[in-house]
């Protein structure tokens, strides 16, 4: 989430600017963020429990993709119409970010009478980025094995941890 | 008498914000972009370098911003002229908080070592560039993307940690806002620190100074927590009382990289690895320390196996009977800046309200935006409290109290909380249960990952 109430925002140093998010359910959809100009992220198969989507949604053009750890094209994305992949994607991302800002990112024009952000989509299809998305997931978690440090790290009074929203 | 003492504004302090906001204006813009007015408010801050040994570089970097012609050495003398305008301020501010408080310091005196080479790759350096060039207001997703992948080849770098740590949470920041609205307010402030300083860090600009080892009891005062998606800091500061050299004010410091769905109060389980320090603040007990070494600026290094549970000291009682009498130390010349500033202070007395502390007549913000979700310290509990152990900050052109321990007469017995109350997991069985779900979120990771890498 990003914030901007307050006074003097463009001169605070220590304002919030990234609001740390409820913890969400990981399961279904491990992996997700907005990046390079899409949506993107992993999905769970339902069905095996060994496969894995990678799943995007582009700005602007609204392309999708979804393909599976075995680099195999998802069968239900056909014709343009969103897989369940890439609806758990959007929930998701809506979950983590707030819907305003993955329609913003996704230059999505939100439908005004309350509908969820798919229906405001206007897809089609786009080239596959399995293999990024796949990398960019395990990039992400490489920070899990860096071992911790304990040199003065000065530059962190700039990020105060925030209140959650409680 | 605090607050009233920190009404005063530092003579000159005004300007040299002013000569500040022309340069981070210009950059939310893009000095690439840069029309006549906005090139004419760099002016104050080549005035305000004149007669200094930066003089010539930044009157030569501000003209080559203005004919078009903008080198790294050019970025590098302005983001230097930043950094010694604010560190000024900083120390026309930290003097002020010192007479309020009545805080004695140590004047810096240590040799400085030489600065070691930068770490930043030529990548790193010219991504900076380009955003500068730029500006926040003009970079698309592809430009803030690019950052990303700069950082990646630093984070498994222990050497270039520190600005790898700076770096993700400013990329972190700028994918966040892209693509930046033309009506939105951006934070110019924050992102032109941020690109400053990981400009003169990536240039090996900060030099480090060296240790002696520290022998005593560390009595703890509070907790001040820092994060961002991908990082946790807990910044403990305390009161070491060593035999022959009195008491003085010291911190010390744990982090740990993190994923962005790991937050709230499992982020603890991220800093497993310290024990002592983690039993300390959760059950309020001293620290018995040998040779842990010491910073010129009152850093200790924190080394679990120099340091030792010691009795039980409540932090309330340590501010109340020793922080009076407590030396602090001086920062580090090249880390000085406002948001540095960060004062231990035990408030008691006063009349809390929403988000002000009445001290008698003068009020103090209370900064709500620094209660961690990881302890138990709320708003609530603020509003109700009677006293306050915290830390006196500035921002803004504000003074604030940022509130690290409170006690509170909420219902009918009195509650005490403190930031780290939680370092061992949760107290309370509602929130206990939600951090033990929470809790398994890099099981859940790992073994998602592990579906992957089994291919």
């Amino acid at each position: 989430m990003v914030t901007e109430d307050g006074v003097a925002y463009e001169r605070r140093s220590a304002v919030p600017v990234i609001i740390p998010v409820r913890p969400r359910k990981l399961a279904e959809v491990p992996f997700v963020e907005l990046a390079e100009g899409r949506l993107q992220g992993v999905v769970s198969s339902r069905s095996d429990p060994r496969r894995l989507y990678a799943s995007s949604i582009t700005a602007r053009r609204h392309g999708l993709s979804c393909h599976t750890n075995n680099n195999r094209p998802c069968g239900s994305l056909g014709g343009g119409q969103p897989c369940k992949h890439i609806g758990a994607l959007i929930d998701a991302a809506v979950a983590r970010y707030g819907l305003a800002r993955v329609a913003h990112h996704l230059e999505a024009d939100l439908p005004e009478d309350g509908a969820d952000l798919g229906s405001g989509l206007r897809p089609g299809t786009a080239p596959d980025r399995a293999a990024e998305v796949f990398s960019s997931f395990l990039r992400h978690l490489a920070h899990l094995d860096l071992p911790p440090s304990t040199e003065p790290l000065p530059e962190l009074q700039w990020f105060p941890a925030a209140a959650a929203v409680r | 008498m605090l607050a009233a003492a920190l009404g005063a504004r530092p003579a000159g302090l005004g300007e040299a914000l002013a000569a500040v906001d022309g340069l981070d204006d210009a950059l939310g813009h893009g000095l690439a972009h840069l029309d006549q007015a906005r090139a004419a408010r760099l002016e104050p801050l080549a005035a305000a370098c004149a007669g200094s040994p930066l003089a010539g570089r930044v009157a030569d970097a501000v003209a080559g911003i203005v004919a078009g012609t903008v080198t790294d050495d050019h970025l590098t003398a302005l983001a230097g002229a930043r950094s010694a305008l604010l560190g000024a301020a900083h120390d026309a501010l930290l003097a002020e908080a010192d007479a309020a408080l009545g805080r004695a310091r140590e004047p810096w005196s240590a040799a400085t070592v030489p600065a070691r080479p930068g770490h930043l790759p030529a990548a790193g350096r010219s991504w900076l560039r380009e955003l500068a060039l730029t500006g926040w207001r003009r970079a698309g997703a592809e430009l803030v993307g690019s950052g990303g992948r700069t950082v990646q080849a630093l984070i498994a770098e222990p050497a270039a940690r520190r600005l790898a740590v700076l770096l993700e949470g400013f990329a972190a920041e700028l994918r966040a806002a892209a693509p930046v609205a033309p009506a939105a307010r951006i934070p110019a402030r924050r992102w032109a620190d941020l690109w400053a300083r990981a400009l003169l860090l990536g240039r090996g600009g900060l030099a480090t100074a060296g240790t002696v080892d520290a022998d005593g009891r560390l009595l703890l005062l509070g907790a001040d927590l820092h994060e961002h998606p991908t990082v946790v800091h807990a910044q403990v500061h305390g009161l070491l009382e060593s035999p022959g050299r009195g008491v003085r004010l010291v911190r010390t410091a744990v982090a740990a990289a993190k994923v962005d769905a790991v937050s709230g109060p499992s982020v603890w389980r991220r800093l497993a690895a310290f024990p002592v320090l983690r039993a300390a603040l959760a059950r309020h007990r001293a620290i018995e320390v040998s040779g842990l070494p010491l910073t010129p600026g009152g850093d200790l290094i924190w080394q679990e196996s120099r340091a030792a549970l010691g009795g039980p000291a409540d932090p309330f009682v340590t501010a109340r009977v020793r922080l009076a009498a407590a030396v602090a130390a001086a920062p580090p010349p090249l880390d000085r800046h406002p948001v540095a500033i960060a004062e231990p202070v035990l408030l008691e007395g006063y009349a809390a309200g929403q988000s002000t502390f009445d001290l008698g007549g003068a009020e103090i913000a209370v900064d709500l935006d620094r209660l961690p979700a990881a302890g138990p310290l709320t708003p609530a509990l603020v509003a109700a409290s009677t006293s306050c152990l915290g830390l006196l900050r500035w921002d803004a052109g504000c003074w604030a109290v940022q509130p690290l321990a409170v006690r509170a007469a909420a219902g009918r017995r009195p509650v005490t909380a403190h930031t780290g109350d939680w370092a061992l997991g949760p107290t309370g069985a509602r929130a206990a249960g939600a951090e033990a779900a929470a809790g398994t979120v890099v099981d859940v990771l790992r073994e998602r990952a592990g579906r992957l890498l089994r291919q």
